[in-house]
């Protein structure tokens, strides 16, 4: 199955920027169906950046945060060619993880 | 002796209010008459491709207060759809010509 | 006032206005339907009013209005949005049905780099035919269900077309043909008629206020409008094709929408792309 993780990150040698599209339904729980029943929550909470073993971002989400969340930050540090790790996992314990080389 | 006076000619205003609402009260004969008239209207109004959600929102709070029993509202609801519809009419005929001020040249 | 007021005030008027329209004006008589000359003056009404927009830019629509609009387009662009609907669309429109044929041979070119052709009049039909319709036809006529034209496979199989049309300007055709400058010009009455219970018409947002706030959204201009569908709408959560924003419209301004894909729609896609010709095909967009 494709990844839902989209990620691209771009170092300038001192900053590296992160710019990431997560494909997840983000559903709050709050929001009915055609026929008037509750969509169950269904959202990711918790999303993760990694780079050199370390955390450098991570989000504790709920039914808050929209559809297919987009997300764009910068940290310090970051090399050409490093590894940078995604992860997510949702409330119902699905996961998705993603690898990409900094450009 | 002012005061009974006064009570009683509140009285006397209340009683006359109750009984002219009651004389004014919608049968079911009323509203299903003002509904037949909404809805030609909002019929009308679907020929010329440009009925209002709220008409038909009006129509669907009309038969809802008529269920219940009150017809009163329904007639009031009906009323108002019927002026709605007309309006669309309205709109549309008088569009059709109006609409040539809005273009670019 | 209340509402009951206020008709009979719009009836009162209605009949002076009525009296007064009565009055035939003598232009009435002499006039022909010019799509050339309504193109060219489409296009002069808003290189005029936005003189700093370069011509290709009209169709980003509102994030052409202005800068700060235009940086989140810039950064959008990046990472768009639309990238899930735009894969699925692929797959989509690759896959073949289950008689073994596919998209691919009911289209031009396999449908490679057509979309900017659409809607086109057809003659043996007498009217238009946009490329949502062209491609519930095609399904049809290869046993499977049609789409609706609301929902999220037809807004991504139009996606994918538009995506291999990209940079391409729009080249919508006018036969010498009596119906079809027929169709074009019940396309052209449609766009500037109010309708609906807030009296609105497409020409009321994008002819009169481009630019402009309609509550806390910035209106695109009508000029390219329809070169960037269809779009990824944040207030959708989702694409969304043609069909979903003519009937989401007039639901908005308080008026039935028609259903997708009627008469009326298909002229008004004719009038909107042809006075958009030349300006490229910028789909899949996104908007806010």
């Amino acid at each position: 199955m494709a990844s839902t993780i989209r990620v691209r990150a771009t170092s300038s040698g001192e900053t590296t920027e992160v710019q990431a599209l997560i494909q997840h339904p983000m559903d709050s729980g709050f929001v009915k169906d055609a026929k008037g029943e509750i969509i169950p929550p269904h959202f990711i909470q918790q999303l993760t950046f990694e780079y050199d073993g370390k955390n450098v971002f991570s989000a504790d989400w709920g039914g808050g945060v929209s559809k297919d969340p987009y997300v764009k930050f910068a940290f310090k540090g970051g090399k050409k060619g490093d590894d940078l790790k995604v992860s997510w996992i949702d409330n119902k314990g699905a996961t998705d993880t993603a690898t990409a080389k900094i450009l | 002796m002012s005061m009974i006076k006064a009570s009683s000619l509140m009285l006397t205003c209340a009683l006359l209010m109750s009984g002219a609402t009651s004389a004014l009260a919608a049968t079911e004969a009323d509203y299903k008459t003002a509904l037949a008239a909404a809805e030609a209207a909002n019929k009308e109004a679907a020929g010329l491709r440009n009925q209002w959600t709220v008409t038909a929102a009006a129509i669907a709070a009309a038969k809802k207060a008529a269920e219940t029993g009150d017809f009163d509202k329904a007639v009031a609801s009906s009323n108002e759809a019927e002026a709605l519809a007309k309006a669309s009419i309205f709109q549309a005929t008088s569009e059709k010509t109006l609409w040539k001020d809005m273009q670019i040249r | 006032m209340n509402l009951r007021t206020a008709i009979r005030l719009t009836s009162a008027a209605a009949l002076t206005l009525a009296v007064l329209a009565f009055a035939p004006p003598q232009t009435a008589a002499a006039d022909t339907v010019d799509p050339v000359a309504d193109a060219k003056a489409f296009r002069k009404f808003f290189t005029d009013k936005f003189p700093k927009v370069k011509l290709e830019d009209f169709v980003n629509g509102p994030y052409s209005m202005n800068e700060d609009m235009h940086r989140q387009w810039e950064e959008k662009e990046q990472f768009p949005p639309y990238e899930f609907s735009l894969d699925m669309g692929k797959e989509m429109f690759t896959k073949p049905f289950k008689n073994g044929k596919s998209y691919e041979d009911c289209f031009p070119n396999k449908g490679i780099g057509i979309r900017q052709n659409y809607p086109y009049f057809d003659e043996k039909e007498g009217k238009v035919v946009t490329l949502e319709l062209a491609l519930n036809r095609c399904r049809e006529a290869n046993g499977e269900p049609p789409f609706s034209y609301v929902r999220d496979e037809m807004a991504a199989l139009t996606a994918y077309m538009a995506f291999t049309s990209r940079g391409k300007p729009f080249d919508i055709k006018i036969p010498n043909d009596p119906r079809a400058l027929e169709a074009y010009q019940k396309g052209k009455e449609y766009f500037y008629t109010r309708r609906g219970q807030l009296n609105f018409s497409c020409a009321t947002c994008h002819v009169q206020s481009p630019g402009e706030r309609i509550r806390a959204e910035v209106l695109a201009p009508a000029l390219g409008i329809l070169n960037a569908m269809p779009i990824y709408r944040s207030e959708w959560s989702g694409m969304g094709t043609t069909s979903r924003r003519f009937t989401t419209c007039n639901s908005q301004i308080r008026g039935v929408p028609l259903a997708p894909q009627d008469d009326e729609y298909r002229d008004l896609e004719y009038y909107l792309s042809y006075v958009s010709n030349g300006l490229p095909i910028s789909g899949p967009g996104a908007r806010p």
